[in-house]
């Protein structure tokens, strides 16, 4: 499996392909197209991130010590960002996860998306992400 | 004679660039930009004459009394107020509704009624319903059309002798509709109750009179109309700001203090605790000298021809739908296209440096009653341009192909 850091300069990579804006969210949107998408059930309001202007569902399931999400978006920019941070943290350790930095998204071009001021809300997206694994870790402690 | 070009030159933030193109600025109705005269008016406070007000006996302060006192006087003769000390200097539209709000608290009682109309910026919702919590009153809401017009004989019916207030923007911030607020008044007044107008999307656009309208409140904010943020005006007929008890404790607002009782100034300082946003006040003043200059009639007449040729272009895109369609509305246009997210949309005119806001414009109840998560909505003022509107035109095509 890889690592997180290993995951992260994979997309990191990726995105230095591209030239201009227009690609780099073309890519974003076709992530979101593969992102493993949230059961109906739990598209709810015990699911859904709030800060974003856009509604965004995450929910996070252990299985062999390893943490699993799922997730969904009205917004299409928005599913694209969850795809990434999804394909960053899904299948690792909760404590990977909790140590993890976030530095590779300022790398990719997506750095504006950062501000805790922007409404699609990526910094609540990894405050939740992260919230998950302490619950997880916890609950294998 | 009215010149896009020159008077763009007064903004310089105009000519910056976003994400490597030049700034399309479309969300007026959040902020206005602020010209170098106003700005100037500040810088020139602060390096002059920057003093705390009504006390000081010395030179500096005096001018800077002067210079507040005198920016009183041009807000009341530009809203046409009979006397200076009916305007009342805030913080802002949302302190203005939270000042006249909290003063009815003592003035209400169980079982009256203060009517709302549904086009309502959160602030001025939620003061009314803080204040029907605090007195036992009951909020009614004028219910809105689909055009995004008021549903005016829904008003009629709801409107009755325990009416006590009324509240209505003159221009709704989400969809621009302008509201026939001579008519509310008049009707509510039959009725023996107070009108509040919210006129904070209005003032960049409209030049209202307070006799001519015999409004009982009239509220705004500076930076809505190239002032700048943090100031802005609670109109109010003197006999009623009278009768209302004093909003904040504290400095400025009394006459004399002692342990045992205190008496509060008379208008306006009765309603102007503390030292207050000195440079900003001025400011005001200054914000509507520049606009007067420019004049409002030649504003409203080049806003409607942009409003107009927008329209055209933005309809002719497919699929999309504005929201809003009053006959009588601001340079605002509220619109979504299919069904992709306003958030992506406004996110990739952002990329071609094209501002608008997306959302629900802090207007929830007007998005619940379209069934829509918000829209994106660009708002134009005197200094836009229609080549800007062809940027938009071709951005929002661009967006879409993106996004579809």
């Amino acid at each position: 499996m890889k690592t997180i850091e290993a995951i992260q300069e994979e997309i990191v990579e990726e995105f230095s392909l591209f030239e201009d804006w227009m690609q780099r969210y073309e890519h974003m949107i076709d992530l979101g197209k593969s992102l493993p998408l949230i059961k109906e059930e739990f598209k709810t309001d015990n699911y859904i991130i709030k800060g974003c202007q856009s509604k965004v569902w995450v929910h996070a399931a252990l299985e062999d010590n390893k943490l699993n999400f799922t997730a969904d978006s009205d917004a299409i920019i928005t599913k694209g960002i969850i795809a990434i941070l999804i394909r960053v943290f899904s299948a690792q350790h909760p404590k990977d996860i909790l140590s993890a930095n976030t530095d590779f998204i300022d790398q990719i071009g997506l750095k504006e998306h950062l501000s805790p001021t922007r409404a699609n809300g990526l910094v609540s997206m990894i405050k939740q992400i992260k919230m998950y694994a302490v619950a997880f870790q916890t609950q294998l402690n | 004679m009215f010149d896009v070009n020159l008077l763009r030159k007064d903004f310089p933030i105009l000519s910056r660039e976003v994400n490597g193109q030049p700034l399309v600025y479309l969300d007026n109705a959040a902020t206005s930009q602020t010209p170098k005269q106003v700005v100037e008016v500040i810088s020139d406070y602060y390096y002059r004459y920057n003093a705390n007000i009504h006390r000081g006996v010395h030179k500096l302060s005096q001018e800077a009394t002067d210079a507040y006192e005198k920016a009183r006087a041009t807000i009341q003769k530009h809203f046409n107020a009979e006397h200076p000390y009916e305007i009342i200097l805030t913080a802002g539209t949302t302190e203005s509704i939270n000042c006249v709000a909290s003063g009815y608290a003592s003035l209400l009682k169980k079982g009256d009624e203060l009517l709302i109309s549904a086009l309502e910026h959160h602030s001025n919702i939620v003061p009314w319903q803080m204040l029907c919590e605090k007195t036992g009153a009951q909020l009614k809401v004028i219910p809105m059309t689909l055009q995004g017009t008021l549903d005016m004989e829904a008003f009629d019916a709801l409107l009755n002798s325990k009416t006590q207030l009324v509240f209505v923007n003159h221009v709704s911030n989400a969809l621009g509709t302008i509201n026939p607020i001579q008519e509310i008044i008049e009707k509510s007044h039959a009725k023996g109750a107070k009108v509040l107008i919210d006129g904070a999307q209005a003032s960049p656009h409209i030049k209202a009179d307070v006799q001519a309208l015999d409004v009982d409140y009239y509220v705004t904010s500076a930076h809505k109309l190239c002032g700048p943020t943090g100031v802005g005006m609670l109109y109010g007929k003197s006999e009623l700001l009278n009768l209302l008890p004093a909003y904040q404790g504290g400095g400025e607002m009394i006459a004399t203090v002692s342990f045992e009782k205190t008496t509060y100034a008379g208008l306006p300082h009765k309603f102007e605790a503390g030292t207050p946003n000195i440079a900003g006040g001025i400011a005001f003043g200054a914000a509507l000298d520049y606009m007067n200059e420019i004049g409002f009639e030649a504003i409203a007449k080049y806003e409607a021809e942009l409003l107009a040729y927008a329209t055209t272009a933005l309809e002719k895109i497919e699929g999309l739908k504005i929201y809003g369609e009053a006959l009588k509305k601001t340079a605002v246009i509220s619109f979504n296209v299919g069904s992709i997210h306003p958030y992506d949309i406004g996110s990739i005119l952002d990329q071609m440096g094209i501002a608008v806001r997306t959302g629900h414009h802090c207007a929830q109840p007007i998005m619940d009653f379209y069934k829509i998560p918000g829209t994106v909505r660009a708002s134009f003022s005197f200094y836009n341009t229609f080549e800007e509107i062809d940027l938009l035109e071709k951005g929002i095509r661009r967006a879409v192909a993106m996004l579809q």
